[in-house]
């Protein structure tokens, strides 16, 4: 390339000497032009952050009151909202605690403080989360007579990319699905990303967490089930039909993924100590 | 406005735009137009990074080296993507949210950074603002025809509002569940090109080979 080329090239307005093409100008340019465009991202993740954490509060809330089977078109979410009662139970001994105020607890936030948390064990750890915080936040809803109707507990888990971020209902005997929601995940859109679609989601209810042995059964079956029948029910591999829901085609791993957040959140380390108070409560008030 | 600046804002409505003459930035005509509310989200965010990603790209022209070009308008747009992405999660939590990945995908629509190289990269600052508003505005115009037809024809409604009362709900009307799927917009699409060429006859591209007729004596 001749210098009179070079000089063409560099543009109109250009300095004399200066030259566009060299490396000198190649990273200054390349540096400031990073600098800018960080400094211009970051403000705006900064300054919005407040009003997106407001939206998912409202999110969360619009959740929790869709899992509960309670919100309709054009309801107002923080007054029905307060028809749920918000506890924070302690998951090592699955009794309710007021040490932790529920207003400004978050789960998934107190996993990352060591204070609040504590490491899952490699071995245990199917759901992929690392951390658990030692408190969770439940929402319990009462019918009339003050007896439970529903607990609707936070659960979370790795699937193939993504962390899924849900809330699943249980019934008054601490196994039976009432509803099951993902209300953030960012799977493939299309195939695993289906867990969030709806009509996926109706397949849950109804099916049971434990058998009668107390042992954790409930799985994402690959293919479908069948009708769901009983404890005999129609079977697919490895079970009653009553434990088991269809797989999503083209998100095997998705699926697993959800088997193993259930089965990690309705075990021991987790909401188990939990769900067992809540059966035995029901029964007492039943007889 | 000087009747330059008017040429580059109205061009692209009709006489050179993106989708129906130079047929770009089709995936997102597909994909975000099942209703009308988010499409209108979607064109506001296109707009706006067209504009300002030109406007940003024509300030720096004279100092862009040439073989880092191409990168340098990425980062400069992908940078106005992601302030837009933050915005509409702060004020249109709902519609950000059916929008997903397709506000990230803004990058990579060719309307965006083919303005840019082909405009901005020789233009002033001014002029190469309004250019992408125009672009943006001819992508909208497009997106905005074909979401009414297939909101309206999809589901009866138009941004939410019943229009066509529907037979589930004790109206008249079936709604037409195809207009929902991504192929009725390549038939919108379609159609609209083929309604605009009928119009300007000049859009009609030339034929690339011509049917010879034979006659009898040639082939003897």
């Amino acid at each position: 390339m001749s210098e009179e080329h070079k000089a063409e090239t560099a543009g109109r307005g250009a300095r004399k000497g200066f030259n566009r093409e060299s490396i000198r100008n190649v990273l200054v340019v390349a540096v400031s032009l990073s600098l800018v465009c960080s400094v211009l991202v970051s403000a705006a993740a900064v300054i919005l952050r407040p009003l997106q954490e407001q939206n998912e509060t409202l999110n969360r809330k619009k959740n929790v009151l869709l899992v509960a089977g309670l919100l309709e078109p054009g309801i107002d979410v923080e007054q029905t909202f307060e028809q749920i009662e918000t506890h924070i139970v302690d998951l090592s001994t699955g009794e309710y605690t007021d040490e932790i105020d529920p207003s400004g607890f978050d789960m998934i936030e107190a996993a990352d403080d060591p204070e609040l948390s504590v490491a899952i064990p490699p071995e245990e750890d199917i759901a992929g989360i690392g951390r658990r915080a030692r408190y969770a936040e439940v929402y319990v809803l009462r019918d009339d007579d003050g007896a439970v109707e529903k607990v609707i507990l936070p659960v979370y888990g790795m699937g193939l990319w993504s962390t899924m971020y849900g809330f699943i209902a249980l019934g008054p005997d601490g196994s039976t699905v009432q509803a099951l929601k993902f209300y953030k995940q960012a799977e493939t859109p299309g195939l695993g990303g289906e867990v969030d679609n709806p009509q996926w989601l109706a397949n849950w209810p109804g099916k049971r967490i434990y058998d009668e042995e107390g042992d954790i059964r409930i799985r994402v079956a690959k293919g479908t089930v069948g009708a769901a029948g009983g404890w005999t029910g129609a079977t697919a591999r490895g079970g009653a039909a009553i434990f088991q829901v269809d797989g999503i085609s083209g998100s095997t791993l998705t699926s697993r993924g959800v088997t193993n957040l259930l089965h990690y959140w309705m075990s021991d380390d987790a909401y188990r100590p939990y769900l067992e108070k809540v059966w035995k409560r029901s029964v007492e008030q039943a007889t | 406005m000087n009747g330059e600046a008017k040429k580059v804002v109205l061009d692209p409505l009709v006489d050179n735009n993106p989708i129906t003459l130079q047929i770009l930035g089709i995936c997102s005509a597909l994909a975000v137009t099942t209703s009308l509310f988010p499409t209108l989200l979607m064109c506001l965010a296109l707009t706006s990074v067209a504009a300002f990603a030109n406007m940003g790209v024509s300030a720096i022209r004279n100092r862009i080296p040439s073989n880092i070009r191409i990168i340098v308008q990425m980062t400069i747009i992908a940078s106005l993507v992601i302030i837009v992405d933050e915005t509409l999660q702060a004020f249109a939590f709902e519609a950000s949210r059916q929008l997903s990945v397709f506000v990230g995908l803004i990058i990579t629509n060719c309307i965006v950074l083919g303005r840019a190289e082909a405009f901005a990269m020789k233009n002033g600052v001014g002029m190469s603002f309004l250019d992408g508003l125009g672009n943006g505005l001819g992508y909208s115009l497009v997106l905005i025809l074909v979401a009414t037809v297939r909101e309206l024809f999809g589901a009866g409604t138009l941004l939410g509002v019943q229009i066509l009362p529907l037979i589930s709900e004790g109206g008249w009307y079936e709604r037409n569940g195809m207009m929902l799927l991504p192929p009725s917009a390549f038939f919108i699409i379609g159609m609209l090109i083929w309604v605009i060429r009928t119009w300007k006859k000049e859009q009609v591209e030339e034929a690339e080979y011509q049917i010879h007729e034979v006659h009898r004596t040639e082939v003897m």
